[in-house]
């Protein structure tokens, strides 16, 4: 039940936005715990966003990855 | 979004899995405890079980919110749904079993319940029908609670109040590792309960426990990551907490939903199923939003239900110390369309994700 899942903000009004999850599926979900802007990918749990998901961690996670494996290998 | 590309990427994975192939150690056993239905569902549904070596074992805490909800608070929704009042609730909540009836029996002897995707939907229900009362049964763990904090602390209307069933996470993990002979190695942490908590929470388990702890998320990649990085702790004979999920969790977590949390609950000790009272573990509402406080308002308050059937050993189930094939009911008498216990109900219950998965394999 703790499942999220992201989705793109693609337009604010007050504490309701409109997020597509992915092949035209749009939704209207409560941001009020969130800083979203449009075009910001938030997870959503049970019609709350509850964090925002930035393509820069996302990045940074997978070059850790690497690292770590990288790391692991000269041992 | 092509982070599920990535973060599914099969090359990836089997990368990761030869490294821990490497790092595992040769002798001895390593068991790794989750504490999140989704996980188990990563981790079944992918088989990635499959992909540890013979020593390294991964298993399923009581990570499923609806599955932990004692029989009394079920119990309670019922005594409300017989007075007239329309109980909300998420879907998963509708089959738990309660003492004598789940709601969803209830439901079929005339009583109002209504599921609902989101507790706004409750909310904007009550407003239209303003004759009638309602409860929203607010089970979840901190992923659901700031939801229920959002509306508590919103414009409710007078013909609605809450039945808390919240229950925090980092008080049940630190049970497990009372638990005599479970002897756990170390801990994936909840990706998306450590979205809103953050880090914090979890920093006693390596510095007090000496329990390496990593918080992951839940693709394949994300979950082989953990424990490949748990592996890791332990062949430096360290223990750390650290974050495989940075892409959703932040350090100090989600300030917002945590300001709005602590606004609207207090802590407080709760029963859960199959393990009993854990002080500090539930979440109930603050004196000043008591006229929400479906308890309170309607007067309802069961002390003590039956949380577990003749025969169900969802208690073992929930604490990791059995997997459900061990349990003899286990797709016998017990079935996802016929279930038996909690652990089968819900669509995040180790038993239920376990019978998902043998069916698809048959
Ligand atoms: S298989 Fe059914 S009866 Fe057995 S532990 Fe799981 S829920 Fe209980």
């Amino acid at each position: 039940m703790c499942l999220a899942i992201p989705a793109k903000v693609m337009s604010i009004d007050g504490i309701k936005a409109n997020v597509d999850f992915g092949q035209g599926v749009l939704r209207e979900v409560n941001v009020t715990l969130v800083d979203a802007k449009v075009g910001d990918y938030v997870l959503v749990h049970a019609g709350y966003a509850i964090q925002v998901m930035e393509e820069k961690e996302a990045l940074e996670t997978l070059s850790l990855w690497n690292e770590i494996l990288a790391s692991g290998q000269q041992e | 979004m092509t982070e599920k590309l990535r973060f599914r990427n099969p090359e990836l994975a089997k990368t990761i899995a030869t490294k821990i192939q490497e790092i595992a150690p040769k002798k001895g056993k390593i068991k790794i405890c989750h504490v999140c239905g989704t996980h188990e569902w990563t981790i079944t549904h992918f088989g990635l079980r499959s992909l540890l070596p013979k020593n390294v074992e991964v298993i399923a805490g009581p990570g499923c919110p609806v599955c932990i909800v004692p029989a009394a608070e079920i119990d309670e929704a019922v005594q409300l749904a017989k007075k007239g009042i329309v109980i909300t609730c998420f879907g998963d909540v509708l089959r738990v079993p309660g003492s004598e009836t789940s709601l969803l029996e209830a439901k079929a002897v005339g009583a109002d319940v209504r599921v609902v995707y989101a507790v706004s939907d409750a909310v904007e229900m009550a407003k239209k029908e303003p004759d009638k009362q309602f409860v929203f049964s607010a089970v979840g763990f901190e992923t659901t609670a700031p939801s229920t904090a959002v509306e508590a602390l919103g414009d409710l209307p007078g013909n609605f109040s809450f039945l808390v069933s919240h229950r925090l996470i980092p008080p049940a993990m630190e049970l497990l590792l009372g638990v005599g002979d479970l002897e756990i190695d170390g801990f994936i942490a909840p990706g998306h309960v450590s979205a809103i908590i953050g880090l914090k929470p979890y920093e006693l388990f390596p510095r007090v426990y000496r329990m390496p702890t990593v918080v992951a998320g839940f693709e394949p990649v994300d979950v082989l990551m953990a424990v490949y990085m748990i592996l890791k702790q332990h062949s430096e004979g360290k223990a750390r907490l650290e974050n495989e999920y940075p892409r959703v969790v932040k350090p100090e977590g989600n300030l917002k939903a945590l300001e709005m949390m602590d606004k609207a609950f207090t802590v407080t000790g709760g029963n859960w199923r199959g393990i009993g009272r854990l002080p500090d573990s539930a979440l109930q509402l603050r004196e000043s939003l008591k006229q929400f406080d479906a308890r309170e308002k309607f007067g309802v308050h069961v002390e003590q239900g039956k949380d577990i059937l003749l025969g169900c050993e969802c208690h073992l189930v929930i604490i990791g110390k059995i997997k459900p094939d061990e349990c003899p009911m286990f797709m016998k008498a017990c079935t996802p369309a016929k279930p038996v216990g909690a652990c089968m109900v819900s669509s995040e219950g180790t038993c239920r994700v376990w019978a998902k998965n043998v069916a698809v394999q048959a």
